[in-house]
């Protein structure tokens, strides 16, 4: 299948440390993808470089077959490239569906109009309404998002990129910070993502990694060290060595 | 949850938060302050025409201010062109229709604000404030020195506006120009409160909270920004306009730091993020400096820095805001 998102080559330094070296990636739409490392791998660096918030030394990066190297982060946002942050940023002064409003507003292009009000667009209503209704948020539409629990805030955080209709979606550590007991419905969210969607996750929890990608890329000292299957993953002795040394050594003598 | 509960919880904000009973409400008081004012005052409707003018000025800075988070001290910038291009069209071009002289102050507001904004815009912070200072003081000096078409430091006077739609003098009591001004009031508020409603309304505030997520959903912050610097920039011309109309003199004062760190000072009093707010401060400063500058005309100044602390201490919203919040939190205990 036809890449929609491709990395090729992409280099990074700040003074003479390579922190992203000739990393190159491809993903196909209805990917899942893990994304790890240890810290300090260069994970930042890299989704930094990819939404075009850092400027690579030398490198491509492709969406759909365009290459969006010279484009800022918000021509990528609107060609698809959608991220969520590891530390929830929310308006917390407004409501959840106000958040999924005006993330379907922004992308139809409406979001600059000077009249009207959301609330009685029935089109935009129904939108958030399945939208919130399928993360459960339906009932706390109207609450402060300052109001709700952050289990919830990390739910609205999927909402809003999901809004936004991404063909590439990043998750930065999507259950970070997240009591136990919520994390099921996190991990049902993922489980419900558009099919055709191609999703990178950035994560740390690796029992979610393994339970989430199909695919798994491991980062190490800003160079991709393996890429390949989730049950590979662990028995890649470089991989054992930079980063998975105690979780795979534990996992075995379980 | 029942969908019985679910869909009551739903449908009980949207109709308090759509356009309606609430807004009409505050037309009305409007309305209901300006017919009060009228037959209180009728000898001091310049004061109240006055205070009008300054209120257009303090609802066009909680545009950039309070609804988008821009700090400036610069805003007189924007009423002062509004006030010198409606007085320089009637004395220098002898176009002294009231309306076509207004046309020409919210043109001029506009395209300050958007001289303003693509300065001010550029930093955040204090480097922002500094740069707004530095604005109004260009401004002001500018006018100063452009002395054959503002008059400079005398003042630009010979503005003789025409009778209103051709029927209303604008007569020795002020009584033209205060019923002109509060049906630009009117107007304006209402055409404001659609506007803080409305997606750009909502995008806007989600700037002021986070510009950076607002990037990562792929609008720009900047030109959402510029857009409202231009819509203040025109209703600050509103003001500026009225009050070259109505007084007939177009001073430096206009266009001062003063001017629009006081504008600021009854942003803050009244509220900030809040249009009754905003008329609230302006009404209650204004009044507040009248009085009591009449009463102690040595210790004024003294009396409305008492006012500010004891606001900023006890009321950090301001006094419509703490009133408001105050009013919700007893609703919400029934």
């Amino acid at each position: 299948m036809q890449p929609i998102f491709e990395v090729r080559n992409l280099k990074r330094a700040f003074g003479g440390l390579a922190v992203t070296n000739d990393v190159s990636l491809s993903m196909a739409p209805g990917d899942r993808v893990a994304l790890i490392g240890p810290n300090g791998a260069g994970k930042t660096t890299f989704v930094n470089l990819v939404t075009g918030n850092l400027t690579p030394g030398s490198g491509e990066v492709r969406l759909g077959g365009e290459t969006v190297t010279g484009i800022d982060a918000i021509g990528r946002v609107r060609r698809g490239l959608v991220r969520s942050f590891q530390v929830t940023r929310l308006f917390l002064e407004m409501t959840p569906a106000e958040h999924v409003a005006l993330a379907v507003l922004q992308r139809d292009g409406r979001s600059g109009r000077l009249f009207g009000n959301f609330l009685a667009m029935p089109d935009v209503m129904d939108e958030v309404g399945q939208l919130l209704g399928k993360l459960g948020l339906r009932e706390l539409m109207h609450r402060k998002v300052s109001e709700i629990a952050y289990g919830q805030q990390r739910l609205l955080e999927i909402a809003v990129a999901l809004a936004l209709k991404p063909k590439v979606l990043l998750l930065d550590e999507p259950a970070a910070g997240v009591p136990q007991s919520d994390t099921g419905r996190i991990e049902q969210a993922l489980a419900d993502l558009p099919a055709d969607l191609a999703v990178l996750m950035i994560e740390h929890d690796m029992d979610l990694v393994f339970r989430f990608a199909k695919r798994v890329v491991v980062l190490a000292a800003g160079a991709i060290i393996f890429d390949g299957s989730p049950s590979d993953v662990t028995r890649d002795p470089r991989v054992r060595e930079a980063y998975l040394g105690s979780y795979a050594n534990a996992s075995h003598a379980a | 949850m029942s969908m019985t509960t679910t869909n009551e919880m739903i449908g009980q904000t949207p109709v308090r938060r759509r356009f309606g009973a609430s807004d009409l409400i505050g037309l009305g008081v409007i309305v209901a302050l300006a017919i009060v004012g009228y037959f209180l005052f009728p000898n001091n409707l310049a004061l109240l025409t006055r205070i009008i003018a300054i209120a257009l000025l303090v609802l066009s800075l909680d545009l950039v201010t309070g609804y988008c988070g821009v700090a400036t001290l610069g805003h007189a910038a924007l009423f002062g062109a509004g006030a010198y291009a409606a007085g320089i069209v009637s004395a220098h071009y002898g176009i002294n229709d009231p309306i076509a002289m207004l046309a020409f102050g919210i043109a001029a507001g506009a395209v300050a604000g958007l001289l303003c904004g693509a300065v001010i815009l550029r930093a955040h912070g204090l480097p922002q404030l500094v740069l707004s200072i530095a604005l109004i003081h260009l401004f002001h000096e500018f006018a100063n020195k452009a002395s054959s078409w503002t008059g400079g430091s005398d003042g630009l006077s010979g503005i003789a506006p025409s009778a209103l739609l051709g029927l209303y003098e604008f007569d020795l009591w002020g009584r033209t120009a205060y019923v002109f001004g509060v049906v630009l009031l009117v107007l304006v508020f209402a055409i404001l409160r659609l506007i803080v409603r409305s997606p750009f309304g909502m995008l806007c505030r989600a700037i002021k909270e986070d510009p950076v997520r607002i990037r990562s959903m792929g609008a720009s912050p900047k030109a959402a920004l510029m857009k409202m610097y231009v819509i203040s920039g025109a209703v600050a011309g509103v003001g500026g306009a009225l009050n070259a109309i109505s007084t007939q003199v177009v001073g430096l004062d206009s266009l001062s730091f003063t001017m629009s760190a006081e504008s600021l000072v009854m942003l803050v009093l009244g509220g900030t993020g809040s249009l009754f707010g905003a008329l609230t401060g302006t009404i209650v400063f204004m009044f507040f400096e009248d009085v009591v500058s009449a009463a102690n005309p040595f210790h004024w100044l003294t009396m409305v820095g008492a006012l500010l602390i004891a606001v900023v201490l006890f009321a950090p919203k301001g006094l419509y805001g703490t009133a408001a919040d105050f009013l919700s939190r007893r609703r919400e205990a029934k």
